[in-house]
C-alpha cells in the first residue's frame, strides 16, 4: 500500500503526466468529488455499527428508523442490565483464554514445524508436507462431526482444554512460517553455529526473532479467528457457562432480553476485537496483501 | 516431548521407493539419522501430532462415517450405502443443493463486483485514504454472529431496509421471512461481511500494475471506462481468480450468519448442504446421514477447484 500511485485512472482526464502542482483548479475539485461514493460507502459499512450503538442507548423505545437515532432519551441502563447479566464476565474469560493460548500455541507449534521444514533435511519431509496441503481442501465440516466424537472419546467436551486443542495445529499458519523461514538467509543460522548456539538455540535466538513481524501478522489474524470463532465452540461447549461470547450472544436471543441489552451486550463484545483492529492494523493490512502475492 | 520423535512418519517411507544401493542407503541414513533430521523429527512433531488427530484422522473418519449407522452409545454399524441412497431420495438434499447452488450464483458476484468496484475506488492518493480502507476493514473483524444480529434487525419489517423501501412504495415485509428474499439478504450480508478483505488483495493487486500502461492508454484515446476494462481487469486475474476461490470456498462453507439469522428457514428456504450438516448431525445425531453430505459438499468442492484450477491453467498458458 506505500507504493505510490502517480496515475489516477478514475478521473475522467488523462491527468498523470502533469505534476500536481500544475493541475488546473477544475481538475483539484473533480479530484475531491471522490470523496463522496467514499463517504457513501464507508456510512453504507458503518451504518450496522452505528445502529447498534444507537439502539442499545435506547432502551425500551421504539426500534425503527429514524426513532433510534433522533430520540433524545438516551439512557445507559442496557449496559448495565447487560453487565449485571452474571455469565457475560464468564464468556468473555472463556473467549479470552480459548484465544490467547490458541495464539500461543499456534504460533509455537507452527513456528517450530515451519521452521523444521523450511531448514532440515528429513526423510518424509515432502510427502508430509503434501499432506498437510491435500488436507486443505477437506471442507471443515465434514471434520467436524468426527473431530467432535473424537474429543467426546477424550473427555474434552465441555472443557477448556477440549475446545482448544483441535485448533492449535493451523495449516495456514504454518505454511506462511515456512515461507518466512525459507527467506531467513542460512548464513545466519551457519554463523550462530558456529559460536557454539544449539539446535534449540538458534530456533529461539536467531529465527524467532527474525520472524517478529509475521508473527505479530499472524498472532492477530489467529486471535481474531478465534475471539469470533463459533461452530467449533457452538458444538463443543453445552452448558452455558463454557459458552465463549459469540455462542452466548446467540442464546441471548432466545432469551427473553430486549432489543436494547441484545445490542449493549454485542457492543460489549465487539470493543476487544475493535482494540485489537485498531493497534494491530498495519499487522492485518499487511497480512492480507501477503496472502494475496502467493 | 524431546524422547518420543526419532521415528520418522509412517508416510515418510513412500517418498522413498527406489532400490536400495549402497550410496543411497547411506544418504538416507543420513536424511534419518543425523543430528538435523532427529531435530527436525522433534520439531514437527506436536504440529504433525495435532494435525493428525484432529484434522487428518477426522477427515478419514468423516468419509468412514457415511458408510455406517453412529449409535448414541458409540457403536458404528456398517451399512453400505444406505446413507447414499437415502439422501439421493431425500427432498430435503436436494432442496439443500438447490439453496446452496442459488447463494453461491448470489454471493460470489456480489462480493466480486463490490470489492472490485471499492478497490479502484480506493486505488488513489488521497488524504484520508487510509482512513477509508481502515473503514472498509471493519466488517472483516467482526464476528459473523454480531453482524448477523444487527442485520436480522435491519431486514425486519419494521427495520431500515423496509422502511427506506416504503418510500419508493415498496412493502416486502420481513426479509428472512421470505422465501425468496432470504438467500439475497444472506448474499448482502456476506457481501457486507467480506469486501473489506478482497478489496485489500484486489488493491495490492491493482498497485502492481505499472503506470506506464494507463499512460500509453491514455495517449491513445482511452477513457477512464475503457483503461479499467482493457488495462486493469485483465492485468488484474491472478488477484481476481485468487478472491473467486476464496469466495467459492466461503460462500460453500457459510454457516455462522445462516444459523444465526434465520436457522435454515423459513420452510428449508436458506437450509444449506453446511447447515444441513449441522442439523443432521447435531440436531438429529444422525451423525453417519450428516457425514454422507459432507461427503457430498467435498465431492462439489474437489469438481470446483478442479474446474478453477483449469481456468487458472489456461489463463496462464
Amino acid at each position: 500500500m506505500t507504493t505510490p500511485v502517480l496515475d489516477d485512472p478514475a478521473t475522467s482526464r488523462p491527468t498523470s503526466a502533469i505534476p500536481r502542482r500544475q493541475v488546473p483548479a477544475s481538475v483539484r475539485v473533480r479530484r475531491h468529488l471522490i470523496h463522496i461514493p467514499l463517504i457513501i460507502m464507508g456510512l453504507v459499512t458503518l451504518f450496522p455499527f452505528l445502529a447498534m450503538v444507537s439502539i442499545s442507548l435506547r432502551p425500551g423505545e421504539a426500534v425503527s428508523v429514524p426513532d433510534i437515532f433522533i430520540n433524545p432519551n438516551i439512557s445507559l441502563s442496557a449496559y448495565v442490565e447487560a453487565l449485571s447479566y452474571s455469565r457475560i464476565p464468564r464468556w468473555a474469560l472463556n473467549t479470552a483464554v480459548y484465544s490467547v493460548v490458541s495464539v500461543v500455541l499456534v504460533l509455537l507449534f507452527a513456528s517450530m514445524a515451519g521452521y523444521a521444514f523450511a531448514k532440515k533435511k528429513f526423510l518424509g519431509r515432502e510427502v508430509i508436507f503434501w499432506v498437510f496441503i491435500a488436507m486443505l481442501m477437506i471442507p471443515y465440516q465434514l471434520t467436524i462431526i468426527p473431530q467432535y466424537l473424537i474429543v467426546g472419546q477424550l473427555g474434552g467436551l465441555n472443557t477448556m482444554w477440549g475446545l482448544i486443542v483441535p485448533t492449535v495445529a493451523n495449516a495456514q499458519a504454518m505454511f506462511l512460517m515456512r515461507q518466512f523461514i525459507q527467506d531467513i538467509p542460512d548464513e545466519l543460522i551457519d554463523a550462530a553455529r558456529i559460536d557454539g548456539a544449539g539446535e534449540f538455540r538458534v530456533y529461539w535466538s536467531i529465527i524467532l526473532p527474525q520472524t517478529k513481524p509475521i508473527l505479530a501478522t499472524l498472532g492477530t489474524f489467529v486471535f481474531l479467528w478465534h475471539w469470533n470463532d463459533f461452530l467449533w465452540p457452538l458444538v463443543a461447549q453445552q452448558s452455558p457457562e463454557n459458552y465463549v461470547l459469540t455462542v452466548g450472544l446467540n442464546s441471548l436471543q432466545s432469551e427473553a432480553v430486549s432489543l436494547a441489552t441484545l445490542m449493549a451486550t454485542a457492543v460489549v463484545t465487539f470493543i476487544p476485537a475493535l482494540l485489537v483492529f485498531i493497534f494491530l492494523q498495519r499487522y492485518f493490512v499487511r497480512g492480507v496483501m501477503m496472502s494475496g502475492i502467493k | 516431548m524431546t524422547a518420543t520423535a526419532t521415528r520418522p512418519s509412517p508416510a515418510a517411507h513412500e517418498g522413498d521407493a527406489g532400490p536400495p544401493t549402497a550410496p543411497r542407503r547411506s544418504r538416507l541414513r543420513e536424511l534419518l539419522l543425523s543430528r538435523g533430521a532427529m531435530f527436525a523429527y522433534v520439531f514437527i512433531l506436536p504440529y504433525v501430532l495435532f494435525f493428525t488427530v484432529f484434522r487428518i484422522i477426522p477427515a478419514l473418519y468423516g468419509v468412514v462415517l457415511s458408510f455406517g449407522r453412529y449409535s448414541l452409545a458409540g457403536n458404528l454399524r456398517f451399512s453400505g450405502l444406505d446413507n447414499y441412497i437415502r439422501l439421493f431420495q431425500d427432498d430435503v438434499f436436494w432442496n439443500s443443493l438447490r439453496v446452496t447452488a442459488t447463494y453461491a450464483l448470489l454471493a460470489i458476484p456480489l462480493s466480486i463486483v463490490v470489492s472490485v468496484a471499492m478497490a479502484q475506488l480506493c486505488n488513489r492518493t488521497l488524504r484520508g485514504m487510509s482512513f477509508y480502507r481502515a473503514l472498509f476493514f471493519l466488517p472483516v473483524v467482526t464476528s459473523p454472529v454480531l453482524s448477523g444480529i444487527i442485520f436480522i434487525w435491519i431486514f425486519s419489517s419494521e427495520g431500515p431496509l423496509n422502511t427506506g423501501l416504503s418510500v419508493f412504495g415498496l412493502e416486502l415485509g420481513s426479509w428472512l421471512q421470505n422465501q425468496s428474499l432470504v438467500l439475497p439478504a444472506l448474499a448482502l450480508v456476506a457481501a457486507w461481511s467480506s469486501f473489506g478483505y478482497n478489496m485489500l488483495i484486489l488493491l495490492a493487486g491493482m498497485l502492481a500494475i505499472p503506470p506506464d500502461y494507463y499512460e500509453a492508454a491514455s495517449l491513445d484515446g482511452a477513457n477512464a471506462w475503457q483503461r479499467f476494462w482493457r488495462v486493469t481487469l485483465p492485468l488484474l486475474k491472478p488477484s481476481l481468480f485468487f478472491v473467486l476461490v476464496l469466495e467459492t470456498v466461503k460462500s460453500f462453507q457459510a454457516f455462522d450468519i445462516i444459523y444465526v439469522m434465520t436457522g435454515g428457514g423459513p420452510a428449508h428456504g436458506s437450509y444449506t448442504l453446511t447447515f444441513m450438516i449441522y442439523d443432521q448431525g447435531f440436531g438429529y445425531s444422525e451423525f453417519g446421514y450428516a457425514s454422507a453430505v459432507g461427503v457430498v459438499l467435498l465431492v462439489i468442492t474437489l469438481i470446483l477447484s478442479l474446474i478453477q484450477r483449469r481456468l487458472i491453467g489456461r489463463n496462464e498458458s
